[in-house]
């Protein structure tokens, strides 16, 4: 309980840390974007941040970590995620999604020794991500202005709510002793990063504008994830807005 | 004798479809006879392009110039780079001259391929896609082709719009390209904004190719 108490209050000091820095709008060119000042200055602290840090960390744990560790860690902390994930495929009504989900826990957590093994993927169960900012959004909350959380990275208002409740929940913020809680999460995130390692350079490499990039990926992604009505009837994540596109070319 | 004229005859004729049939075909490709449903043509194009890449290890390990190859013999004639650049680049598009609008589709061209070729490089060998049933009728002029890439431990969504174009040989033509829910070209709109309000057509263009030849030092 104490343990979740400290996490609830580190994501609001760092949701108030950044948003709360913009409180006023900053007079920025894009009314979509009115945190973006603010927004850049803390893109900027977490790329220093992962530069200097989280991916000379990840690189290290790449080189030195056996695969079938690191498959191991993965695995681990993708089955405790599935949990929550289950839970909010339940909440956004979707069945099918709730159901391979939720067998893939069920396999992982018996057969895969507590989700070391992913037996689910090789029995064709594939995981549906989904968390509580998508089922907020689900329900017809508005995702907000964009936000830059410290760490977490892209956001928006209604999806730091979302990861507030989706840290409450997983099972790994109730594990006693607390250093085994902080190692285990440390280790979650640097194997997270070290999966990333190809692709961080190509970010770069295809942006003008990483952050702009950046932003209107992740825009445009909250926004499929929880569009509503025909579209999510076999998934939650395709463009499912087939409206003609205004052409110039003509 | 009339048995023997009409046989003649009719063998004669059929001869004579067959090499206008195989003249056509390899002359025009034939574009009436050999159109495809889009769904069908997507399925066809994109498992082709898993295998070719799953065969050569140097297409899997994102080797820039075989994959530029790849992409020039075998996808340019289904994509629509023209439309593509000018609908990144917005009604600004309508301002600019032929031969900017010329370099903004060269450049963004390479720019696109970039992208591409990063996603080519993370291609494992128990990949497939599976291209989901229509949801507009293939008679539309311009269709949503939804797919799934499975393999993974989740599945990827890529979609893509396609336009009828009955001068190619599958009747179809790639104008936009979605990533789990991120329309590509709709990404690229702000930043191109960005770049032609503070520096103009001219300044967009030089920010790309400044950007194609650093990521060429690579």
């Amino acid at each position: 309980m104490n343990g979740r108490l400290i996490h609830g209050m580190v994501l609001a000091s760092l949701s108030v840390f950044s948003v709360g820095c913009a409180s006023l709008p900053d007079q920025g060119l894009n009314p979509q974007d009115p945190f973006e000042t603010t927004n850049r200055r803390v893109s900027d602290f977490n790329d220093s941040l992962d530069r200097s840090l989280l991916r000379p960390v990840a690189v290290q744990y790449q080189q030195v970590a056996p695969e079938l560790l690191r498959e191991g860690v993965g695995n681990f902390f993708g089955n405790l995620a599935d949990i929550w994930s289950t839970a909010n495929n339940a909440l956004q009504l979707k069945p099918m999604e709730t159901a391979e989900t939720g067998l893939r826990v069920a396999v992982n957590s018996v057969f895969g020794v507590y989700g070391l093994f992913d037996w689910g993927t090789r029995l064709g169960l594939q995981r549906h991500n989904a968390d509580f900012g998508q089922t907020l959004g689900y329900w017809g909350v508005p995702a907000g202005p964009y936000v830059v959380l410290p760490i977490f990275g892209p956001s928006n208002v209604r999806d730091t709510v979302g990861l507030a409740v989706d840290m409450e929940q997983n099972l790994w913020t109730s594990v006693d002793p607390t250093a085994t809680r902080y190692t285990g999460t440390a280790l979650r995130l640097i194997d997270r990063r070290a999966g990333f390692l190809g692709m961080d350079r190509q970010l770069d490499q295809v942006a003008l504008d990483k952050y702009a990039f950046v932003r209107d990926a992740f825009m445009q992604r909250r926004k499929a994830q929880t569009r509503r009505g025909a579209a999510d009837k076999d998934d939650g994540n395709g463009a499912a807005d087939s409206g003609k596109e205004e052409r110039y070319d003509q | 004798m009339r048995t023997i004229s009409t046989t003649v005859l009719f063998s004669f004729q059929q001869l004579l479809s067959v090499i206008c049939g195989l003249g056509l075909a390899w002359a025009l490709q034939s574009p009436a006879l050999a159109q495809e449903a889009p769904d069908v043509f997507m399925q066809r194009l994109s498992t082709d392009m898993l295998d070719t890449v799953r065969k050569d290890p140097a297409l899997k390990a994102g080797d820039l110039q075989k994959i530029a190859t790849l992409v020039d013999t075998r996808l340019v004639e289904h994509i629509n780079f023209r439309r593509m650049t000018a609908s990144a680049v917005g009604p600004a598009w309508r301002q600019a001259t032929p031969d900017q609008q010329k370099r903004l589709v060269e450049e963004f061209k390479v720019l696109l391929m970039r992208s591409y070729s990063g996603a080519l490089s993370q291609v494992k060998d128990n990949y497939t896609i599976v291209v989901k049933p229509l949801r507009t009728p293939a008679t539309e002029a311009e269709v949503v082709i939804r797919s799934e890439l499975r393999g993974g431990n989740e599945p990827v969504a890529i979609d893509y719009r396609l336009e009828k174009t009955p001068d190619t040989a599958s009747g179809w033509r790639i104008y936009n390209f979605n990533l789990l829910g991120v329309w590509l070209v709709d990404n690229y709109r702000t930043q191109f904004s960005q770049e032609i309000n503070a520096k103009g057509i001219d300044g967009l263009i030089a920010t790309l190719a400044e950007r194609n030849k650093a990521n060429n030092r690579k």
